[in-house]
């Protein structure tokens, strides 16, 4: 019964989406207030109904009921309680329906935040956002229905693909969706800016917290995948340009370069129709990566199954918003006048590089994604693409950008002192140098391009940490003043530090792992010894284990060196009884920022392992720079300039909700 | 500067970063790409010469896998020609005789091939789609079917 009503709310919700979608854009045009207030209704009922719908759902998952297909495609009366409810989205349907859940959120916290938005722009905002969600509830429930029911209820359920049995599970998909899906904010704040033809400044200061909000969850969301594939997978690998990666990691970019050059749109009221644009194409990224993901055109991990029909049918969706947005915005943009000018040297002139680069470096990997399928449409031939391709295209226009973030923020608006931001990095630049050369010895004249990495690292890194020290005014004033200055600094200049301070410890990660990983593949028999990176892995031997869906192999390495406390370690071989599905079960211990990474092969049966064991030095400052850069968004979003017509400076209430109310 | 001469040095640099952009792609593209053969490309169409990097793609041929601890060789066959294939190092846990498998490395001389990457589906619903493209065009494949059978 409750599924059916989960069935019933989310009809319901389509109903009331097309209400949505007409009713307040046409009291915005006719200037009828009662029409517009409609938004703030329907967008909260719309949610609601979402929530009883997914929860219908999550029901069903967890009581085993197995009478509903998608249950039992995907379920166990077995499985762990935790994947019971993560299973929920495990699979195309459920995560679809998460989507659209995540999709009406949005509209519901504009609903709310968005109190003190003109009442015609929220009109329009939610309208257009009801447009998507339609389209998406429109595919849901023609091509997707996780609600269906079967004729004959099966005994027991399938499981779910053991290696989404993870606490990964829990967390990646929605954060990912709702940095994706956030996107949507920004692209309907866009559409509606041009439906209704007011762009200005103002509109700049109430996109950003939302662009920022999705910012945030993409990047954990990726972060989150990238270590998820690293230890779930067992190949010691953290980014493989898997098309699918490159499918959130496109909206990144785009989105990155959209939250700089709101700044500009903001402060300085320029770079308007470039912004307009990067709002919509950074929504349309989201669509072309849920198309690309769940259409099956791509083989990879997270291609749940293949049905043309939602192929066509995602693919109608695309080019009706892409191509739908990019007419508007070419109607429109002749009309924009330009903004205010600025010399190449300027804050301006470095957030426009800034989006040079990263729109000109996403673009490369859309190229390198889409290409196989071009190619195959073209000639029929089979291609992949992968890390060489991007290692030489999108690396080299990286490496600009990365010298010039340091510069940027020191930079003064409008005009700016490159020979003075020059001066007060020179120490920076001197210690990068060091590192560089110090690195290139050390490595004993192994590839310059490692030892220019590092030296890049140490760069962004202390370039960071330089505009905070620059700004304390340090060493010229007392240590109080200092501190005096610093906490009257806006946190958004705290943000952008961290920001820029993460990305410099994410690079510092990779070229570290990149240049100094060491790597050993041997089969050994009990009793034998492996060294690597100066520790000593004895193996001992195997043991069974059983879990409650699956059994195991346990495989037990014995480690000591380098003054650590002698301790095992235990890569596990499993099989899940239901799909007879063989999995590994990598084990990882962290040592400071490093790990030594031990995966297996075979288990034979006389009791000899193949093992293939990784040290990766400096590996989480990969994830670790993620997260600060999560961290430095959160804290730019409690800054106080970020919330629209706050009456009083207030610096007691923090919040990092997206309140631009 | 005047404005005229700010705005051709904003243009001239964008276009300056697009040009090489689009050049490291073009080379990109014509260095960088893995194509995907099955062995009846290579072996009779001759289509991958020795030295060249490609995906290989086809079935495990059953009985063909040999392991020496860390070092393995099997045959990959698309029910009509064969490969042997050389490869060290750990297999993914869904490699098995007889499934989809493919394998990314170096065509050998005298239809030989060096693994360095081994690729086998994801779960058993699931088969490399060029894989499963390529059993189409043989023939081979059966819709629904888990292994193809000759």
């Amino acid at each position: 019964m409750t599924v059916e009503l989960g069935h019933f709310a989310l009809v319901l919700a389509l109903a009331l989406s097309l209400v949505q979608s007409i009713i307040p854009v046409y009291g915005a045009r006719r200037g009828d207030v009662r029409l517009m207030a409609t938004v703030n209704h329907t967008s909260l009922a719309i949610f609601f109904m979402l929530v009883v719908s997914f929860a219908s759902l999550t029901h069903a998952y967890v009581t085993s009921d197995f009478s509903v297909a998608n249950v039992y495609e995907n379920s166990h009366t077995l499985k762990p309680l935790l994947y019971k409810y993560t299973g929920v989205w495990g699979n195309h349907e459920g995560s679809m329906l998460l989507w659209v859940l995540i999709l009406g959120f949005f509209a519901a916290l504009v609903s709310v935040f968005g109190r003190n938005l003109p009442p015609q722009l929220k009109a329009n905002v939610l309208g257009v956002q009801a447009w998507v969600l339609t389209a998406f509830l429109l595919f849901i429930l023609l091509t997707s229905n996780p609600f269906l029911r079967l004729q004959e209820v099966p005994f027991e359920g399938r499981d779910l693909n053991p290696i989404l049995q993870d606490v990964g599970l829990a967390i990646h998909p929605p954060m990912l969706y709702l940095g994706y899906v956030g996107f949507s904010v920004t692209f309907s704040f866009a559409v509606a800016a041009m439906l209704s033809g007011r762009i200005d400044a103002a509109w700049a200061r109430w996109v950003r917290p939302w662009a920022l909000v999705a910012w945030v969850f993409l990047t954990a969301g990726i972060a989150m995948g990238s270590y998820w594939a690293y230890y779930e997978l067992g190949w010691g690998g953290w980014w493989f340009w898997d098309p699918v990666e490159n499918a959130s990691f496109i909206p990144w970019l785009s989105g990155t370069a959209l939250l700089h050059s709101a700044l500009v749109m903001e402060k300085r009221d320029a770079l308007k129709i470039w912004t307009i644009l990067l709002a919509l194409i950074t929504f349309s990224m989201s669509l072309l990566g849920t198309f690309l993901v769940r259409s099956g055109v791509l083989t990879s991990v997270h291609a749940f199954a293949t049905d043309p029909a939602r192929g066509i049918f995602i693919l109608a969706i695309l080019t009706l918003f892409i191509g739908g947005s990019l007419f508007l915005f070419a109607l429109r943009a002749p009309g924009l006048k330009s903004g205010n000018l600025f010399a190449p040297v300027s804050r301006e002139g470095a957030l426009v590089f800034n989006n040079l680069f990263l729109t000109t470096a996403a673009a490369t990997v859309l190229v390198g994604t889409l290409w196989p399928l071009v190619l195959e449409a073209w000639d029929g031939s089979k291609i992949s693409v992968g890390a060489p391709f991007f290692n030489l295209t999108f690396g080299p226009l990286m490496i600009p950008l990365l010298i010039a973030i340091p510069l940027g923020p020191l930079l003064s608006w409008k005009r700016g002192d490159l020979m003075g931001v020059l001066q007060r990095l020179y120490f920076v630049a001197g210690t990068a140098l060091l590192v560089s050369i110090i690195v290139l010895a050390y490595n004993d004249g192994g590839p310059i391009l490692a030892s220019l990495g590092f030296g890049l690292a140490a760069w962004v890194i202390l370039g960071a940490l330089a505009e905070i020290w620059t700004r304390s005014g340090l060493p010229g004033v007392s240590p109080s003043v200092a501190l005096a200055r610093l906490s009257g600094m806006p946190r958004s200049v705290w943000g952008t530090a961290a920001g820029h301070l993460g990305l410099g410890l994410t690079l510092l990660g990779i070229v570290s792992v990149s240049t100094f990983q060491q790597e050993v593949i041997r089969q050994v028999r009990p009793g034998d010894g492996l060294q690597i990176a100066g520790y000593n892995l004895v193996f001992e031997g195997v043991t069974p284990n059983k879990g409650s869906n699956y059994v195991e192999d346990v495989v037990s390495f014995i480690v000591t060196g380098n003054n650590v406390r002698e301790h095992r370690l235990q890569p596990t071989k499993r099989v899940y009884t239901t799909r007879r599905m063989p999995t590994t079960e990598a084990a990882i211990e962290t040592y400071w920022f490093s790990q030594l990474y031990v995966s297996l092969g075979e288990v034979e049966k006389d009791g000899s392992v193949t093992a293939r064991i990784w040290w990766k030095p400096l590996v989480t400052l990969i994830w670790l720079g993620a997260l600060i850069m999560v961290f430095g968004g959160v804290v730019s979003l409690s800054d106080r300039r970020l919330r629209v017509g706050a009456p009083k400076p207030s610096r007691s209430k923090i919040t990092t909700a997206p309140a631009n109310a | 500067m005047t404005r005229k001469q700010k705005r051709l040095l904003f243009i001239g640099g964008i276009g300056a970063v697009l040009m090489a952009a689009v050049l490291l792609v073009m080379t990109a593209l014509r260095d960088e790409i893995v194509f995907f053969y099955t062995p009846s490309d290579i072996l009779v169409d001759g289509k991958a010469s020795a030295g060249q990097r490609i995906r290989l793609g086809g079935l495990v041929k059953e009985q063909s896998i040999v392991k020496d601890g860390e070092n393995i060789t099997f045959v990959v066959t698309d029910t009509d020609k064969e490969i042997p294939v050389s490869y060290s190092g750990i297999l993914p846990d869904l490699f098995r005789e007889g499934q989809g498998v493919v394998a990314e490395g170096v065509v050998g001389p005298g239809g030989s091939f060096v693994a360095d990457t081994v690729l086998a589906k994801h779960d058993e619903n699931y088969m490399p789609k060029e894989v499963a493209d390529a059993l189409k065009e043989k023939g081979v494949w059966q819709e629904g079917a888990d292994t193809v059978r000759k």
